[in-house]
């Protein structure tokens, strides 16, 4: 676990970057600092390895105070990847990647024996191993980055705006690669962002910094969108928090139909092995415009049911064979349902407090 | 082009220890040169003030006409006019001046956020400054010393003049005898070869330790 107790950090011009910052970051978990630039989230990441030094208060690691170690020791032992990769330029991929191994003492054969592995691990391919990072794509420096980070298994990785300098859908990629390496590895992560999608879609956690260096809401991403804590994290949350919050909704307890449930003059036509075709109805066959599993968020669901010529979602088995459909009005329910559960929980907390 | 020949052949021992004496006075400096220029030029690179300060010194120096250099050293050094020590210094404070130069704006052009991201991964100052720094600023630090080497071959000619040896002494002994050409042919043709295999030497190693440098150029 990392702990900030009530850091401050003021620098000699009387600028404050992070003022009284208390929070605990899970270990094992993704915590995101999310905020405007100069808010201060890139300050308070940099004082977890030693890179900026606080003013007062401390930042524990497992309970012991970063400051208590030597600068150089502690960053071996604590992932850093920076925006825009921020490789050596006059080094190979491989060598790159083998650089904390190394530095602790490794042979550069062993280290580099090692860094192909984690090539593939975060999805290169091993020729690229000695070509220079100005020969790769962006993506591909990006995730050179993340491998070097990971080289010397360190139990934390900072993140410091990691996607920001690569094109939307590449950043798709890396986001969704995160998660998998995540879910595979379980490191403690912070990863600074100003963008508040990321924030959501990587976070178990999300801290909110606002301008001056205040920590506006601390609070895993469906509490965000669900309450946000005041107007700034509300503008920051944005306008459609209501359509993102049912991502982090069960689907499940929708109320099912039969497949042969007919919607609006329209019916689900199925081939011989029950997997859905399209709607047939007067105007021949309309597309179901996709299909959803057990499982699957409110919002896939409610993706899917507006999309639909029928106005209804079809769920699928493992096989891919057609076994229910959710209809708008039963959708409607379950939604409203849901946002009634959702105030009555918030005023159960208010009331704890 | 016979008399050239001949003259080669009659003169073929003078000829080459003048060429071997060229190549020590206008190599030697460079290579002091370069290897002071490299905490000099940190210096410059990293504190500000220095750097007006040594930029300043450098211009003065270079605009220093070199025989006035030459002819000044000894008196300041209390060294004798013909010594070959006031080429070697004369000729290190040119290449000081230039590489000095060459040197910071080699280091400032080093990405910061590499920098940064080296000290992140856990490089202790030195180390980080050896194994990444300075090896990311020697693209633009060896385009200076090719320059600086080149001009120094061309200058120690002039030391010829003030009675020290090198190829100029063939192009003085020309002047003496009346203009007559094979010395100072074959001296320009010496010393216009010298500076090129230097050259090529130099853009050797530069190939040999900075291959990554023409990697990013697809």
């Amino acid at each position: 676990m990392i702990e900030f107790e009530s850091v401050t950090k003021r620098y000699p011009d009387g600028t404050v970057a992070v003022e009284d910052l208390s929070l605990k970051v899970g270990t094992g978990k993704i915590t995101v600092f999310v905020g405007p630039s100069g808010c201060g989230k890139t300050t308070a990441l940099r004082m977890i390895n030693r890179m900026i030094e606080p003013t007062s208060g401390r930042v524990l690691i497992d309970g012991d105070d970063v400051t208590g170690r030597p600068e150089a020791e502690l960053r071996r032992e604590i992932g850093y990847v920076i925006q825009g990769a921020g490789l050596f330029p006059h080094r190979t991929v491989l060598d790159n990647v083998a650089t904390v191994p190394i530095l602790q003492g490794v042979t550069r054969r062993d280290a580099r024996t090692s860094a192909l592995g984690l090539l593939e691990r975060v999805g290169l391919p091993a020729n690229l191993g000695e070509r220079y990072p100005s020969q790769l794509s962006g993506g591909q420096q990006q995730r050179v980055g993340v491998a070097r980070a990971l080289a010397a298994d360190p139990p934390v990785l900072l993140m410091d705006e990691p996607f920001s300098a690569v094109d939307p859908v590449v950043r798709d990629d890396l986001q969704q690669e995160l998660l998998r390496l995540q879910s595979e590895l379980g490191k403690t992560i912070v990863l600074v962002t100003h963008d508040i999608d990321e924030a959501i879609r990587l976070g178990d956690e999300v801290a909110v910094f606002a301008q001056g260096a205040r920590l506006a809401q601390f609070a895993p991403p469906a509490d965000l969108l669900a309450a946000p804590a005041d107007d700034f994290v509300a503008s920051l949350v944005g306008r459609d928090r209501g359509f993102r919050g049912l991502g982090f909704a069960d689907g499940s307890e929708i109320t099912l139909r039969s497949i042969d449930h007919g919607v609006d003059g329209l019916a689900l036509e199925v081939d011989p092995d029950g997997r859905p075709l399209g709607w047939r109805g007067a105007d021949g066959l309309l597309p179901t415009e996709g299909t959803f599993r057990d499982g699957a968020n409110l919002r896939t669901v409610t993706d899917l049911v507006i999309l639909s010529p029928a106005g209804a979602a079809v769920r699928v088995d493992a096989e891919g064979r057609a076994d229910g459909l959710v209809l708008l009005e039963d959708l409607a329910g379950s939604v409203r349902s849901q946002q009634r559960e959702r105030l009555a929980a918030l005023a159960m907390a208010e009331e704890a407090r | 082009m016979s008399e050239v020949w001949s003259y080669l052949v009659t003169n073929g021992d003078d000829v080459l220890t003048a060429l071997v004496q060229h190549i020590w006075l206008a190599l030697l400096p460079v290579a002091i040169a370069f290897v002071l220029a490299l905490p000099l030029g940190a210096l410059v690179h990293r504190y500000g003030p220095v750097r007006h300060v040594a930029l300043t010194a450098g211009s003065v120096i270079y605009t220093v006409p070199s025989l006035a250099l030459l002819l000044l050293l000894p008196g300041l050094l209390g060294t004798s006019v013909l010594d070959p020590i006031n080429v070697v210094i004369a000729l290190t404070l040119y290449s000081l001046a230039l590489l000095v130069r060459t040197t910071a704006d080699g280091l400032d052009a080093v990405d910061p956020t590499v920098l940064q991201a080296a000290s992140a991964m856990g490089y202790r100052p030195v180390r980080r400054w050896f194994t990444v720094q300075l090896p990311l600023a020697m693209p633009v630090i060896l385009t200076g010393l090719r320059v600086a080497t080149v001009a120094n071959v061309s200058m120690v000619s002039v030391a010829a003049l003030i009675g020290i040896g090198g190829l100029g002494q063939l192009f003085t002994r020309g002047f003496q005898l009346g203009f007559y050409l094979p010395p100072i042919v074959i001296g320009l043709v010496l010393s216009v070869a010298l500076a090129v295999v230097a050259d090529l030497l130099i853009v050797a190693v530069q190939r040999r330790l900075t291959p990554w440098a023409r990697a990013g150029a697809r």
